[in-house]
């Protein structure tokens, strides 16, 4: 009995190592810097000439009902609000246009160091929900975010190629100021306090970046001219791209469509 | 040798312990693994609000340190009371597991979930359960009697596959554990079950003529069938709830309880190899080599 208590130990050891090997943490992955030149200067760019693209997001099929959500595991989540709030996956505009798709210029700028504006983006936790939803941010742009519940909430982002982290914040505690370093698109956001809370973070090298709104549209503003790929991406239905060629002050439209 | 109350309490910390095992499946299923990111403190509290997936993490946290208490007087109490050498050393092997198994639980949390630590902090779970059941066993009054012993002429030997049994539970239990942390689909423990199921039947099939093992092997067939039930439940719940935007209690209960029969199937059979070591004559070295001349 002993030699087989002995073995058994063994063997199950062996085993819960062999178990536990498989996969390292996601590391932090460092990316080529797109926007720096081989020399390190940047180069000029036309902004004397610069255009812009416009264009809708537009929805097809049948229009997805949301699901409500269930706030009741934390009640100050539910007295929030008087009627049952819905998933925030798919909102169809009234106008049959997309709301909260990210569009950005994904490839085609000249090499070039934007410099991220010195305010910072606001990500509220109102409600028991993330305000806004879905946003594009500078890389090292600073993101305030706020908790406005009286209840506890943690922030965790789940990036791939930037460094994750998951910290709390006390019901109406003091902003935090947090950025990414590296480009990507999109970084999820999750409380795991309220499971349904999810938002989405564009981090981009560069200014050219919208989100569509009620109505759908978007607009990219100071674009220097040249040939463009521009992708417009959605949690639900993935990513779209276009290629689009913008002249001196030229004013390009670029118009997506999602089927549902 | 035998104590009644030492033997009470072991069944406590058993119990205590599959109820941890639910609470640890509670806080996977409802993704709040880290609703609570700092370790050991609570939000920097050692009393957090319960709410939302905070209840989860923080009661198990809670039920964890619980059952550490118990295991730290189960050894002590065995250390002192047991005359058996080899069962004052298992108390402490159960203490030293429980403190493994809080420290990685820490390291599930300040690391974020790395899969390897979370796969290995749900297989030193069952180990750990299986251990609490084994000191229930030989601590009741049924291991103190004599033995009825029986021969079994089968091939391949009694001995080897109730041996193999408990070792494919496990990496059983390991497979479901990457399918639950993503580091793996879910094939390899649809693939694992059924291997491990004809395991199981094969080895109930060859105890059931036995009469000592009757009722172990029977306990261990009963708890593989819910099993893998279970897990077809768990599967089918999960994929009705894809689109869920938050997790659904239909998906959360099975799955659970998939976790928590896991434990018991791993549990179960463990006792099992233990009884077949117990009861079956082990073949004699000359028999085994004569039956070999003779094929």
């Amino acid at each position: 009995m002993r030699r087989f208590l002995i073995g058994c130990g063994a063997a199950s050891l062996l085993l819960l190592a062999g178990c536990g090997g498989s996969n390292q943490s996601e590391s932090v992955k460092p990316k080529e810097e797109a926007t720096k030149t081989a020399a390190g200067t940047p180069p000029a760019t036309d902004e004397a000439n610069a255009g812009s693209v416009t264009g809708k997001v537009s929805f097809s099929g049948d229009k997805p009902v949301m699901k409500n959500l269930s706030m009741d595991a934390t009640p100050a989540c539910a007295r929030a609000h008087s009627t049952p709030q819905k998933s925030q996956e798919v909102i169809v505009n009234g106008n049959g246009t997309l709301k909260n798709v990210f569009v950005w210029v994904k490839s085609g700028l000249p090499d070039k160091q934007w410099t991220p504006p010195a305010g910072a983006i606001k990500l509220e936790q109102k409600g028991c929900m993330y305000e806004p939803h879905v946003f594009g941010v500078m890389a090292n742009q600073d993101i305030e975010i706020t908790n406005d519940d009286p209840t506890n909430h943690n922030i965790h982002p789940l990036p791939k190629d930037n460094k994750e982290w998951n910290e709390s914040q006390p019901p109406k505690g003091d902003p935090k100021k947090k950025s990414f370093a590296r480009q990507e698109v999109m970084i999820p956001v999750k409380c795991n306090v309220h499971p349904w809370m999810r938002a989405y973070i564009g981090v981009v090298n560069h200014p050219f970046f919208a989100v569509t709104g009620d109505d759908g549209t978007f607009t990219l503003k100071g674009v220097p001219p040249g040939t463009y790929k521009i992708e417009a991406w959605h949690e639900k239905f993935g990513a779209k791209e276009m290629d689009v060629t913008v002249a001196p002050k030229d004013s390009k439209t670029a118009d997506f469509e999602f089927k549902g | 040798m035998y104590n009644a109350w030492l033997h009470r309490y072991t069944l406590v910390v058993a119990i205590c312990t599959l109820f941890l095992v639910v609470a640890g499946g509670l806080v996977t299923s409802n993704d709040a693994g880290l609703s609570v990111p700092d370790w050991p403190l609570s939000y920097g509290k050692l009393m957090p609000p319960m709410e939302g997936g905070i209840f989860f993490e923080h009661g198990h946290r809670m039920v964890a340190t619980m059952v550490g208490m118990l295991t730290i007087v189960l050894a002590i109490w065995l250390w002192r009371s047991e005359p058996r050498r080899w069962m004052r050393r298992l108390g402490f092997i159960a203490l030293a597991a429980v403190i493994s198994q809080g420290l990685l639980g820490g390291a599930t949390v300040i690391f974020m979930l790395p899969k390897p630590v979370s796969i290995s902090h749900a297989c030193l779970a069952q180990l750990f359960f299986s251990t609490t059941v084994l000191i229930a066993l030989f601590t009741s009054a049924g291991w103190g009697r004599e033995a009825t012993m029986v021969e079994d002429s089968g091939s391949p030997s009694l001995h080897l596959l109730a041996a193999a049994v408990p070792l494919c539970v496990l990496l059983q239990l390991a497979l479901g554990a990457a399918a639950r942390h993503k580091a793996l689909g879910v094939l390899p423990h649809v693939v694992g079950a059924a291997i491990v199921t004809g395991m199981i039947l094969w080895l109930v099939v060859r105890a059931l003529v036995h009469a000592p093992l009757r009722g172990s092997a029977l306990v261990l067939l009963a708890i593989a069938i819910s099993q893998v039930f279970l897990g077809i439940a768990a599967y089918m719940s999960r994929i009705a709830t894809l689109d869920a935007v938050q997790p659904m209690a239909v998906m959360v209960g099975f799955t659970v309880a998939h976790v928590a029969v896991g434990a018991l199937t791993m549990a179960a059979s463990v006792v099992m190899a233990v009884q077949v070591f117990r009861h079956v004559r082990r073949p004699l070295p000359h028999m085994t080599a004569g039956a070999a001349v003779e094929a």
